[in-house]
């Protein structure tokens, strides 16, 4: 009986791991996104890596060659409708492809959690005017305000992404707002408002802290929507113009080759689909971890 | 209730004020003004200028803005450039065909998102529950357009047994619901209905967990209410939230069938958009916005009315 006393007492008290520590290890266990992460690495590291692994140059191709089934050698993807290596453009299109869906999420991420942290902090007047502003936006569906907002400005690739920064901002304002609003009446905030802490100084110790979690969350779930988005603009043609290896767009100028070519033509939407559940995949995953309910 | 509408409406005017002006804007926020595009190359400055002033362009923005408010709330939404005929003609026109298929596209996703919500909530973790959950999953993260051209792939070009764009035999552009235009439109709103599909089965997964959670479903099987008795109370308490996903999914629907359209040669709003934005006809883009944003901004109303009327704990403030 004394030594299992002893024992017990001599045995030091392991510390509790840190909240990012229990996270990380809660999501390493989640084996659906651990593969959706692996799969989301190999398509960005592809793509980084274009030059070094591509097997051909993606603008060159021959129009003796157009149109290959897959598995022609040579041609391990087949070739498009100009005769260029399909393999090749699909590992370069991830470039522009992923950099367009995740830069409007990112962008609207900081000033999203800006507008919406500044609502829910100063609260009153401010904040009814600032959320019945981002209640207008949300009148659009937002496949409407991007195109509407593309379709007025023009195609190209940084009207695209400022469309569609600005159809996630609302969103990811107003959860901001939300969490903000929450965590501002919580008692620790009261008693450091009491104890005489400044706005600034709260919001940097208190509110971020606990704000930033669940906006971030929410943001990774908008990256999946955010990849549609970008590629279906270069679909209908007001992203990405050719001859610029994209999916969207290449599914666009191989739509006419589905009847010589459909499973060539249908490759670039399956890359578009690959990395969008992905994704969505690694964010459940990841709100599961972080244990965020919104 | 009456009073409980009221307030919504009340409510709804200044997002409706606001819609308009982001429609206006939207103009303005193209390159150049909104005439450079439909006068010659060749006109003079002086020619511009006195175009310009026929068109009102040379009035302070906020005088425009509530010129253009007063003609759309007396029903015109001007002229479409490429065709000349009022923008509220085409709009309607178009708005009737993009209703019919986001309508069907709701409601196959309405009966398979229920389904499959019901079955993963009430047999939470199960492989049933994985296979639905996997089902919602692929609903929200395949690309829409994408799965048009794979069915079109596999239902038309192989199989042959659907048309693959359009409306109607020999390019009918009403749809009709006899069995000739009934073909065209299934491969449409099927691949239209994966969205609602994914949405409304996770909604109602998460919901039906949580009420089979409650302390009263307990107390029900406590009492002594079979398995169908108390299904009856997850419906009741379930019903409100759903048929809002649902109204909301169709606003959705409606403003975002563009791709889809685009991919069948649907024609919808979304057609008409993508031909508003290739010729720059930026009348009918406004106009064709416009409507569709009011549209959406109604049948939130409504949802919020009907949500409330089936369930009028939610009132809101």
């Amino acid at each position: 009986m004394a030594a299992i006393a002893d024992a017990a007492i001599v045995v030091p008290a392991k510390a509790s791991k840190g909240y990012w520590a229990s996270v990380g290890s809660r999501l390493i266990k989640d084996k659906v996104a651990m593969v959706a992460l692996t799969i989301i690495l190999l398509i960005v590291l592809a793509a980084i890596l274009a030059p070094y692994i591509a097997p051909a140059d993606p603008f060159r191709g021959s129009m003796i060659r157009r149109l290959r089934p897959i598995g022609t050698p040579g041609y391990p993807l087949g070739a498009d409708e100009l005769g260029r290596d399909m393999l090749t453009r699909l590992i370069y299109g991830g470039r522009l492809s992923i950099f367009m869906g995740v830069v409007p999420v990112l962008a609207a991420f900081v000033v999203g959690s800006g507008i919406g942290i500044f609502a829910g902090y100063v609260g009153g007047w401010v904040n009814t005017l600032l959320m019945r502003i981002i209640d207008v936006f949300f009148a659009f569906p937002s496949v409407l305000l991007a195109i509407a907002l593309s379709g007025a400005l023009g195609a190209g690739i940084l009207n695209s992404i400022v469309s569609l920064t600005i159809v996630f901002i609302p969103q990811i304002a107003r959860v901001a707002e939300s969490v903000t609003t929450q965590i501002r009446t919580r008692d620790y905030v009261e008693a450091a408002r009491v104890s005489g802490a400044g706005a600034f100084t709260i919001v940097r110790v208190h509110v971020l802290g606990n704000v930033l979690g669940p906006i971030f969350v929410y943001s990774t779930g908008l990256i999946s929507v955010s990849m549609i988005l970008a590629s279906g603009l270069s679909f209908l043609g007001l992203g990405v113009k050719p001859p610029e290896p994209e999916w969207g767009l290449m599914l666009n100028t191989l739509r006419t080759a589905i009847y010589t070519q459909p499973l060539v033509a249908a490759l670039p939407g399956l890359m578009i689909f690959m990395t969008s559940i992905s994704f969505n995949l690694f964010s459940d995953g990841l709100r599961s971890a972080m244990e965020v309910k919104q | 209730m009456l009073l409980y509408i009221l307030k919504r409406i009340v409510y709804v005017t200044p997002v409706a004020l606001g819609v308009s002006v982001i429609c206006f804007l939207l103009v303005h926020l193209a390159p150049g003004d909104p005439l450079t595009s439909v006068m010659p190359i060749d006109a003079t400055a002086e020619q511009q200028a006195e175009m310009r002033a026929a068109y009102g362009f040379d009035r302070p923005l906020i005088v425009q803005y509530f010129l253009w408010l007063w003609k759309v709330l007396h029903a015109d939404l001007g002229n479409s450039i490429a065709t000349g005929r009022p923008v509220l003609t085409e709009v309607s026109r178009a708005v009737v065909n993009s209703l019919i298929l986001a309508a069907v596209a709701t409601l196959i996703g309405f009966t398979f998102g229920t389904l499959f919500g019901f079955v993963a909530g009430y047999f939470r973790n199960s492989p049933l529950d994985k296979i639905a959950s996997a089902i919602s999953v692929f609903g929200v993260s395949v690309p829409h357009y994408w799965l048009g051209m794979v069915l079109v792939i596999i239902f038309s070009v192989q199989l042959n047994w659907l048309p693959s764009t359009g409306a109607g035999p020999g390019g009918s552009s009403n749809w009709r619901p006899d069995a000739d235009h009934l073909r065209y439109i299934i491969l449409p709103a099927i691949t239209m209905s994966v969205i609602p599909t994914g949405i409304i089965a996770r909604t109602l997964r998460a919901l039906v967990a949580d009420i089979l959670s409650q302390e009263f479903v307990q107390a029900l099987r406590a009492k002594g209410l079979g398995e169908w008795g108390v299904f009856k109370h997850v419906v009741t308490n379930a019903a409100p939230t759903a048929l809002a996903v649902m109204g909301l999914q169709l606003g959705y629907l409606l403003g975002g069938s563009i791709l889809i359209e685009t991919v069948f040669a649907w024609p919808g709003t979304g057609f008409l958009l993508n031909a508003a934005i290739f010729q720059r006809d930026l009348p009918l883009l406004q106009g064709t916005i416009l409507v569709l944003a009011m549209f959406f901004v109604g049948l939130n109303l409504i949802v919020d009315v009907l949500q409330t009327a089936l369930d009028p704990r939610i009132q809101r403030g």
